[in-house]
């Protein structure tokens, strides 16, 4: 299976100061966040997507990561990542490391949505808990239902999800068709729902100059 | 007769193997388990039902898998072919006393209740002929440790899906340590976001990627530990 790595979007909002202006910022992001990127409105970056597909075989996410970057890096100053560790086992971070790239905290986009605190404690609280972002509320049928092979086999369903107890919508935008479709989800997998609404504060605090981390920040998962 | 287009009982043994291993490849259960019946009635012996037929089967379901020709949902229709055949065949091999190649205690660590992965490698072990013991899910360090008390496995296998979960087997081994028992057990780890290199950094004897190197990992490790004991008493 083969096909175009990439898909370049322009973000499109206000400018911030003249001196952030005057740089060029790439953020590369995950395909299931573009959306959310984009939407903040932060027309100093562009923001390049790698295939949300990827996370069927997160293997391939850091090199993919890395291709990205050398293909863009002579065109801008600042290049940011914008993944979670997404099942790496650290080797993502090791490529950002190695490219001098930043990534923004979180081992997944739930964490980061979240908070990182906050998703703590959720998963404290119920360990089995699935958890829905926007992207994946709407995109449950291609990607869960087919991507588990549900639609051929839906008796399967019991053998992936009899340890989870709840479904946890964590929404970024209040959307009723949305939240219909995460409901829907939970019915279809046979678990209670709920929502919780994040909006999009972790990732605009990683893509604002003025309050990110530049540092390049290793999965607090890994052990160093 | 439980496929419409071929009576199982006119194969030969080794046409009926081989399409045993189809069937298993196919997730087809109630064929599995026909076959299975089929041979026991020609006088197999229980032993060699599971490994040449099913063993088999699902060794070349788990080759499919790494290479990429088939997924999760095929292999766990595979599974599901197999465990209904190891159900026929598991108080069976306990009456005849088929060969036991040491005990295992495994489980999903605490905060992780994903265990896809788990239990194929339970079964699969069960079918190299592994005595399992299987803590289930979200198994916290003082279960490992009741656990290892109780059964004195050879191997403690522990499974994580998520990356914020995978620490956790650090803490276990850790208190192995502490309390001086690591070095009486074999350390498998696996899951999907693991690789060798957390393996070695958390202190695990080896990271399996999938359930078919669970096995042959934990073969050779454990041949290589009843090699040095047995040095030492030749010494």
């Amino acid at each position: 299976m083969s096909r175009a790595l990439e898909t370049e979007v322009d973000a499109a909002g206000d400018c911030p100061a003249d001196e952030t202006r005057a740089r060029k910022v790439l953020v590369i992001a995950c395909g299931a966040l573009a959306r959310e990127a984009l939407a903040l409105g932060l027309n100093w970056i562009d923001v390049a997507c790698l295939p949300a597909s990827l996370h069927n075989r997160p293997e391939r996410i850091p090199e993919a990561m890395r291709a990205s970057i050398r293909a863009h890096r002579a065109a801008y100053d600042e290049i940011l990542c914008l993944y979670g560790d997404c099942g790496t086992g650290g080797e993502l971070d090791r490529v950002l490391k190695e490219e001098g790239v930043a990534r923004i905290a979180g081992a997944h986009c739930y964490a980061f949505y979240a908070g990182e605190d906050e998703f703590a404690a959720l998963a404290e609280e119920e360990p089995g808990t699935f958890y829905l972002t926007d992207f994946l509320a709407r995109h449950f049928d291609a990607l869960v239902v087919k991507g588990l092979g549900l639609d051929r086999f839906p008796h399967l369903r019991d053998s992936y999800f009899s340890g989870y107890r709840r479904v946890v919508h964590l929404a970024q935008f209040d959307d009723p068709d949305t939240t219909a479709k995460a409901r829907a989800a939970a019915t279809r997998l046979g678990l209670p729902y709920q929502r919780r609404f994040t909006g999009l504060g972790g990732i605009a605090a990683f893509l604002d100059p003025a309050k990110r981390d530049r540092a390049n920040k290793a999965a607090a998962a890994w052990p160093t | 007769m439980a496929n419409d287009d071929l009576d199982l009982r006119t194969l030969s043994d080794d046409d009926l193997v081989a399409q045993m291993h189809d069937d298993l490849y196919d997730g087809l259960k109630e064929e599995v388990e026909e076959g299975v019946r089929i041979l026991l009635e020609r006088g197999w012996v229980p032993y060699d039902v599971l490994t040449k037929s099913l063993v088999e089967g699902m060794r070349i379901v788990g080759i499919d898998f790494r290479d990429g020709i088939l997924f999760v949902p095929e292999v766990l229709m595979s599974a599901n072919a197999m465990k209904a055949g190891m159900a026929i065949l598991r108080p069976l091999l306990a009456a005849t006393g088929a060969p036991r190649m040491g005990r295992m205690v495994i489980g999903t660590v605490k905060g992780d209740i994903h265990d896809i992965g788990k239990n194929l490698v339970s079964m699969m072990m069960e079918g190299a002929g592994f005595e399992v013991v299987d803590l289930g899910v979200n198994n916290g360090v003082e279960k490992y440790l009741e656990a290892i008390e109780r059964h004195q496995p050879d191997i403690v296998g522990m499974s994580a899906l998520l990356t914020t979960t995978m620490p956790y087997m650090k803490v276990v081994i850790d208190v192995m340590k502490e309390k001086g028992i690591r070095n009486d057990h074999i350390v498998l780890v696996g899951g999907a976001p693991l690789n060798d290199a957390f393996a070695e950094a958390i202190g695990a004897d080896a990271y399996c990627r999938d359930a078919a190197a669970a096995v042959e990992t934990a073969r050779t490790l454990l041949a290589r530990r009843q090699g040095t004991a047995q040095a030492r008493v030749n010494a």
